[in-house]
């Protein structure tokens, strides 16, 4: 067992370009699948959540139920398969359909994937609120639409803010597993270099050592604007006054 | 005299609980009616039927002579003339003073934006909150909360508003500025329904009282009828317990 420090920055110096292109890939990766996954787990999030009425008609009410099934089955698909094997299975599935690129694929995939995760997150804060929030909004005649976008969503994203930056960690580390279809994200670009050198050892230490760097990065990042955020009480969906 | 609410033969039942039999109520307009009786009796049941936050299981509930439970009827808009406070007051956490008095107003009522402020301040100033304006919301005391509250459901220019115990959750201290406002809306002829504990507040402000016992109206009358001259022996007993204290 040896690990040669001297090497290893040797190594990173020399294949720089490699990595720093990896850490691009992957810090895009982190954000476009936290944030597009944020998207999706809203809505989905927010279709299974929604509070039962017993004042809708039977249709309206056929119509929550069907769109609360499918989004339970995206969620039960999505978050009990290995990104991996999503990845690979989407990529060649769709190929000929949309004869898209590794990135522009990878990008979906994992925003899909983290949507199943948001939804979750998103639902367990809607359920975090207390239900007089939802009743004094219908008081005032609100729809649950508008219920929903105004009063219930602001608060569960203030609420679950810590979850869903912890996504972003995960997307750090998980975008890996998209060097299956040839992302040429961090891992990807190391996995080359060890190609050429064959110090595993010195090259996953230096590849592990980016990671936690990132890592690191982005949970300062995170407490920032988690500081940000309680100090401000009123986060709003896109100003909900106008 | 024209009822603006109109409630008949009202039922409701949580599971094997009975909580309302079959109770007749009715609401002319600028009438201040409270309803008293103990934990249990159905008061609340009856006033969140009213706001529909409880949707009955027999009966009507007429508003201005058209039934609010037809499928027809749109809840949103009934809903906005016929606005609740609540016993827990239920601001909006997301949302500071004024912007709780505003989103109603242009969400439901599609009031512009300056329109909407411009009479939030108008309803902050009549409950004395207005240098709160900008305030956050979760920050206030439970008496400055409920004020909020009713300035908020006066901004939509309610027909009816009605009170869910609107002062037990409130420290001693605090009742009486929000019985203040209350009774400033009274004089000002407001139509209100009160569910109250306060029966001194009960005997000075209300046209009507209404004692309610296991689910039904037990007895109704002027609160001269009702605090001094009780016929049923049930009003006695639940007003001598009061008395007492």
């Amino acid at each position: 067992m040896s690990l040669d420090f001297a090497y290893c920055w040797r190594m990173l110096q020399e294949n720089w370009p490699m990595f720093w292109y990896g850490i691009k890939v992957t810090i895009s990766f982190a954000i476009v699948g936290t944030l597009g996954g944020l998207i999706i787990g809203l809505i989905v999030g927010a279709i299974r959540g929604l509070p039962e009425d017993p004042l809708d008609n039977p249709i309206k009410k056929g119509i929550i139920k069907f769109f609360q099934a499918i989004a339970s089955f995206y969620i039960w698909v999505f978050r009990g398969t290995p990104m991996m094997v999503q990845a690979l299975f989407i990529y060649y599935l769709l190929r000929p359909v949309f004869h898209w690129e590794p990135i522009m694929a990878g990008m979906i995939i994992i925003s899909i994937n983290t949507g199943a995760y948001m939804a979750e997150i998103v639902r367990s804060g809607i359920q975090s609120i207390d239900r007089g929030q939802v009743e004094a909004a219908k008081s005032l005649g609100m729809s649950n639409f508008q219920t929903m976008m105004h009063i219930i969503l602001p608060q569960a994203i203030k609420n679950t803010f810590p979850s869903i930056g912890n996504q972003l960690i995960v997307n750090i580390k998980d975008s890996c597993m998209l060097n299956v279809i040839a992302v040429t994200e961090l891992y990807f670009q190391a996995t080359s270099v060890a190609g050429t050198q064959y110090r595993y050892i010195e090259i996953y230490f230096v590849t592990a050592i980016l990671y936690l760097i990132l890592t690191t990065l982005a949970t300062w990042l995170l407490n920032v604007a988690e500081k940000k955020i309680n100090k401000t009480n009123t986060i709003t969906i896109k100003d909900h006054c106008a | 005299m024209e009822h603006i609410i109109d409630i008949e033969h009202l039922q409701k039942h949580f599971g094997d609980l009975n909580v309302l039999h079959d109770v007749d109520f009715k609401v002319e307009k600028g009438e201040v009616v409270t309803i008293i009786g103990s934990s249990g009796s159905g008061k609340s049941t009856l006033l969140r039927c009213i706001n529909l936050l409880e949707i009955p299981d027999g009966g009507e509930i007429r508003y201005k002579g058209s039934n609010i439970l037809d499928a027809k009827m749109d809840k949103g808009d009934y809903r906005s003339k016929v606005l609740m406070v609540f016993q827990s007051f239920n601001l909006f956490n997301n949302l500071n003073v004024i912007e709780n008095c505003m989103i109603g107003q242009i969400k439901v009522l599609k009031r512009s934006k300056e329109e909407a402020k411009k009479i939030a301040m108008e309803r902050l100033k009549q409950v004395g909150m207005q240098e709160f304006a900008n305030a956050d919301s979760t920050k206030l005391s439970g008496g400055q909360k409920q004020r909020v509250a009713i300035a908020r459901a006066l901004c939509m220019d309610p027909e009816v508003l009605l009170f869910d115990e609107p002062t037990s959750a409130l420290d001693p201290e605090m009742v009486g500025d929000v019985l203040a406002v209350m009774q400033d809306l009274a004089k000002q002829g407001l139509t209100m329904v009160i569910v109250t504990h306060e029966m001194q507040f009960a005997k000075d402000v209300s046209d009507r009282v209404i004692f309610m016992d296991k689910g039904v109206i037990a007895e109704q009358g002027t609160p001269k009828q009702i605090f001094e001259n009780p016929q049923q022996e049930r009003t006695k007993q639940f007003l001598s317990r009061f008395a007492a204290r």
